[in-house]
Parts: structure tokens; sequence; C-alpha cells
């Protein structure tokens, strides 16, 4: 197609567009509603699935590493005979005396944080204790943490109510306590609480902050003390710990680096795919719900750009059949009213972006209800040009679809048949 | 030299019941000469008329211009063919209603661009300037009168040049005084420019003043 051809077609197609303004605007504004619309659900949805992420990702490690008590293992009897030849029958096995521990743990912290996908690895120690309130003994569970790492992996500062994380280190006593628990025995930080270990030994402890996840089950029960204050209370080495937490430069590489580590070492591992699989099947589902509608938004303004174009073809069937008899061809008449949709299109997807934009910056100044549990302003929404470029792309290959089926009806128009009436 | 040769042009219609339109039809026109068919209301002068226009292809036959075959050429090579070499002027005016009388007689030959887009400004203005209608260039063509309309319409006929003009009832919708300014037209061209003129028409009178006269009855030509 010479540039020449295209340009006096395009004339034609303004001069088309011009002359019924009030039919290509309502085109136009089929084609912006559609793709506002889009825009708006699509950063909405994915403001909210990015939010519901992060407080994943904030509450818990990439990788997990501990060494759970195995309950199962080969009978010593299996070791006296030929397994192959005879069975073994062992009724409810017990399992051996083992610490939860993770051997040689900081040597496999150290190399762990090594590794160049770790962005951070932290040692973490954690046990069952009872806090006792007058008369009642509330369950909770106390995590001895390196406080400094532990606070650049989960940002424990961001999560504070009152209080410092910093005061753990200057007090050997110290602990934070999750915010429901500190409700339910009335706490505030400067208030003493008594501990009952596992092991029943009693430990006064002096509260130096509170904080709050937004989530019940952690804000619940979950304690932090220093890691040297946990091993004391439950009176094991400076080399003892049970579960290693690490978080990675780019979460995505979660799933391929834990068989890798759990291969190396032997301990059991999970990454957070694994321990939130509800929440990403979650986010599954709400995206292929936002496109499905989105694209369907998008199909309906197609149609109504179908109609109008169908009815400016049997308008234009005179001049149609004019332009033939004078020597224009098939594909000048389908360029023709092609730019006609093509037009309408890119102008009324640039006016949704635009207005897409607006209104989605609109909900992300709604305040949102605040609660205890979640922990958040106004309405997530997600601002990406990825989205933008996707919407003007969908737009444009609707109306182009939707001109096309008109357009090449035109350029099929016998002039005979119009020129003789 | 022969500006347009039929052979045996032949053309059935299929609707509602299959019909022959035309019988074995074979004439010639010399270049530069005034014809006029003529024959009574579905004698088949008007489709013999598109036949030769090219622009119905369903017939049966051979159509020579200047001696080279037109029949069988497929709808882009026809339009080219018409944009270049034919003039087309019909009974209802049909300009394009929201461009201008200028915009429209440039229209064919911006399709054409055997010139600059400035040099077919000049000529249109040329080509309106012969059929009396230059003052009104830049008026919107859905503004004007029959008459008007159809000046403006051979002026855009005119515009490439072409050999042949064809009219199909140039002047059956227009009244006496427009009439004969559409034939003086007409003529002029035939005699000064050599350029071929085929139209078909009921008016007595307008026949009269024509060189040649066709006249048709039943599909046949009964008199030339």
């Amino acid at each position: 197609m010479k540039s020449s051809n295209l340009k006096l077609a395009l004339r034609i197609a303004l001069v088309h567009l011009l002359s019924k303004k009030k039919q290509t605007l309502v085109a136009m504004l089929g084609v912006t509603f559609g793709i506002s619309m889009f825009i708006v659900m699509i950063s909405f949805m994915t403001g909210v699935n990015d939010f519901l992420m992060d407080l994943t990702l904030d509450g818990s490690p990439h990788i997990h590493i501990n060494n759970p008590v195995k309950t199962e293992r080969a009978p010593l009897a299996a070791a006296a005979y030929d397994t192959s030849q005879t069975r073994i029958i062992l009724h409810h096995q017990k399992p051996k005396q083992e610490l939860p521990r993770i051997k040689n743990g900081f040597q496999i912290l150290r190399e762990i944080r090594q590794h160049p996908d770790v962005s951070f690895a932290s040692p973490q120690l954690t046990s069952q204790v009872f806090f006792n309130n007058g008369a009642i003994r509330f369950s909770g569970m106390v995590v001895g943490i390196d406080v400094k790492q532990e606070n650049a992996m989960y940002k424990l500062h961001e999560k504070m109510i009152s209080g410092t994380v910093e005061k753990l280190l200057s007090n050997r006593n110290g602990i934070l306590v999750g915010e429901k628990l500190s409700k339910k025995m009335n706490i505030v930080p400067g208030d003493r609480v008594s501990l009952t270990t596992a092991n029943g030994d009693v430990f006064m402890m002096k509260v130096v902050g509170i904080f709050a996840f937004g989530i019940t089950t952690i804000d619940d029960v979950r304690c932090y003390v220093d890691l040297q204050t946990a091993q004391k209370l439950l009176g094991k080495s400076a080399d003892y710990f049970t579960d290693l937490n690490i978080k990675l430069k780019d979460y995505r590489k979660a799933s391929t680096l834990a068989p890798i580590l759990k291969a190396r070492y032997g301990f059991k591992t999970e990454d957070w795919e694994q321990s939130n699989a509800s929440i990403l099947t979650g986010e599954m589902v709400r995206n292929t719900m936002t496109y499905v509608v989105a694209i369907t938004m998008l199909i309906v303004a197609g149609f109504g750009i179908y109609n109008i174009m169908n009815m400016t073809v049997v308008n234009k069937m005179r001049d149609i059949a004019i332009l033939k008899a004078t020597g224009y061809e098939g594909t000048d008449i389908i360029l023709i009213f092609l730019l006609q949709s093509i037009i309408i299109g890119i102008i009324g997807a640039l006016m949704g972006v635009l207005t897409g934009i607006l209104i989605s910056y609109g909900i992300n100044q709604i305040p949102f209800p605040t609660s205890d549990v979640i922990k958040i302003e106004t309405f997530p929404v997600a601002f990406k040009m990825k989205h933008y470029l996707l919407a003007i792309f969908f737009g444009f290959l609707t109306t182009l679809l939707a001109g096309y089926f008109p357009s090449r009806k035109a350029s099929k128009i016998d002039p005979v048949a119009i020129i003789r009436g | 030299m022969n500006a347009i040769e039929a052979r045996n042009i032949t053309k059935f219609f299929h609707e509602p019941t299959t019909f022959q339109v035309l019988k074995q039809i074979s004439f010639t026109v010399e270049k530069g000469h005034f014809v006029s068919l003529v024959g009574k209301s579905g004698c088949g002068k008007s489709t013999l008329l598109y036949v030769l226009s090219t622009m119905d292809t369903d017939y049966e036959g051979e159509l020579l211009f200047e001696n080279h075959l037109i029949t069988g050429k497929n709808q882009d090579e026809l339009s080219k063919f018409r944009n270049e070499h034919l003039g087309f002027v019909f009974q209802f005016h049909f300009l394009l209603p929201e461009f201008t009388v200028l915009e429209n007689v440039m229209l064919p030959a911006l399709k054409l661009k055997r010139f600059s887009h400035k040099e077919i400004e000049h000529r249109a203005i040329e080509k309106l300037q012969l059929v009396g209608m230059d003052n009104f260039a830049f008026n919107t063509a859905s503004k004007l009168s029959g008459g008007q309309q159809q000046r403006v319409a051979i002026a855009r006929a005119l515009i490439n040049d072409p050999s042949i003009i064809m009219g199909d009832e140039p002047t059956g919708n227009l009244d006496k005084t427009n009439s004969f300014i559409v034939l003086d037209i007409l003529k002029k061209l035939a005699a000064d420019n050599k350029q071929t003129i085929i139209t078909v028409t009921h008016d007595q009178e307008f026949a009269a003043q024509t060189d040649h006269i066709i006249e048709m009855e039943d599909g046949l030509i009964i008199r030339q």
C-alpha cells in the first residue's frame, strides 16, 4: 500500500467521521468506557493481590528450614533380619529422643548467607510457653530471634504499635508481645509478665514492645525474645536453634532453591508457595475473573463499533459506488472504512486510559475502613504501565476486528446495482 | 481508430427468472464520435452501457478498448482502467455530499496520481471553468442544484482526460435549459478534444444532436 493512497483514504475517512460527529463520539465513548473499566478493574484487582502478597510475604519467610520430630524410622529389628525375606510389623512406634534442633546451625547459616540469591537468613528458636495472668494461663509461642537480622527481614520496627525492637538487645529479660495477646493479658510496655516454659521453669519477663502483623494467628500467640534469652529460658546451649528462615532477593526463586537446600543439608524445607497455597489459588481465581469481565467489556464496546460502522457503510453505499466507478479499488474502500474505526479506536482507547487512570487514582484515595486485622489506609490500587499498554493493545485489536467486517462488506458492494437504482 | 469494440456481447438476468437482455451484440465506436444509445425502456441499452463501462463483468463476448482486450481482467485492473481511461456522468448526479465541489472533481485524479496535488487542483479549476462552475469550487456539493451538480459531475468525469466519456441519461433529470448546457459541453468535448462520448438517452432532441444513433429493441441493435 503506497503512502499517498493511505493519505487519500485518511482524508476521506476524516471527512466521513467529521460529517457525523455525534455518531463518531458515541462510538468513541463506547471504547473509552470499555477501556477505562478494563484499567480500573485490573489496577484495583492487582492492587489487592499485591497487597495480600505483601502481607503474606512480610509475615512469612521465603524458605523455612526446620527439623521436625520424626515418628517413622526403620525399626531396630530391621538391622538383624533380611527385610526382603522377613516382614517386620511394629505397632505404635515412638519417636527417638531427639531434639528438633538444626545441627551445625551456625555453620549452615554462614553458608546460606553467602548464596548469591539470599538477602537475609536468620535463626529462630521457637517453643511453646504459658503466660500466667493471675489465675488464668494463656498459651503462647516464644520465638527467640537474632534481633538485627529478624528486624531487617520482617521490618519488625514497622509492625510495632508501642515500644521498640532494639530494647530487646539492651534488656536481656525483654519480650515483645503480639497485640491480641497483650490485650488478653491487659499489658503495656513496662509491665512484667510471668511465663512458664514447657519444662516447667518460671521466668519473669519485662514487656518492651507490642507488635501487630495484622494476621490474627500470629498476633494472638507470638512473642519475641532475643535468641540468647530463649536459649536461657529453655536451658539450651548457645548453638541451639530450631528454625532457619531465609528471605531471597527474588521471592519467585524460592520453589527452586528450597529442594536444593533440602538435598544439601537434609532438613525439612518449605517455600512460601507451599505454605500459602490457598492465597495463590485465590489470586489466580481473582485474576481470571478480572480478565474475563474486562475483556467482555471490550468485546461489548467492539460490538458497538461494529454496529456503527455497519450503519455508516449502509449510509455511504452511493459514495462507495461512485468511488468504485471512478477507479477506486476494493483495498482503497477497505482502507477508508477501516481507518474510520481505527481512529475511533485509538482516540477512544487513549481517552479510556486517561479516564481509567483518573478513576483508579480516585479509588486509591478512598480511605479503607480500618480494622485490627488488616493494616491499610486506602483501597489498594496498582499503577502499572503494562496494564495501560495491554488496554490500548486490546482496544486497538477490538476496533480493528469490529471495523474490518463492515469494511470488507463495503469493498464488495456492486456499483452497478447502486447506480442503476 | 476504434475507441471501443463490442464482439458478440450476450448477457442474462437470472432474477426473478432467467431472461436474455443482450443478444449477440456487436458494434464499434470511432474515436472522437458522439454516440447515443436509444430505445424503449427495458430494451437493454443501460445494461449494454454498464457492460461497456467495465463495471458489469457478468457477460459473454468480448470487449476491446483501442484494440486491446478488456474482457477477463480482474477487478483491480478494471478499476485502474476506469480511473485512467473512462469518465462517467450519471442520471442522478452522484457527488460525494460532504466534500466540496473542488474535492469531488479532484478525487479521481488523486487516485490516479499522474500529477502533483497542486497541479491536480489547478486542473480541477480548469475543468470547472469549462462547465461554468468555477465560482462554486469551495461550496459543499450537497448545497448545489441538480443542474449544477450534473455540471460538476461532468467536470469530475473529465479530470483525468479520459478517452471515453459515458453518460447514463445525463440530462434525464434536468430541465430544458440545463439539458442544453450539458449537451453543448459534451458536443464541444467530442469536437475539440477528440474524446469519444457514449450516452444512453430517452430524449429524441438530445439524440438528434449526436453524431451517431444506435437504436435497440429487445436486446438487439435494430438500427445504427
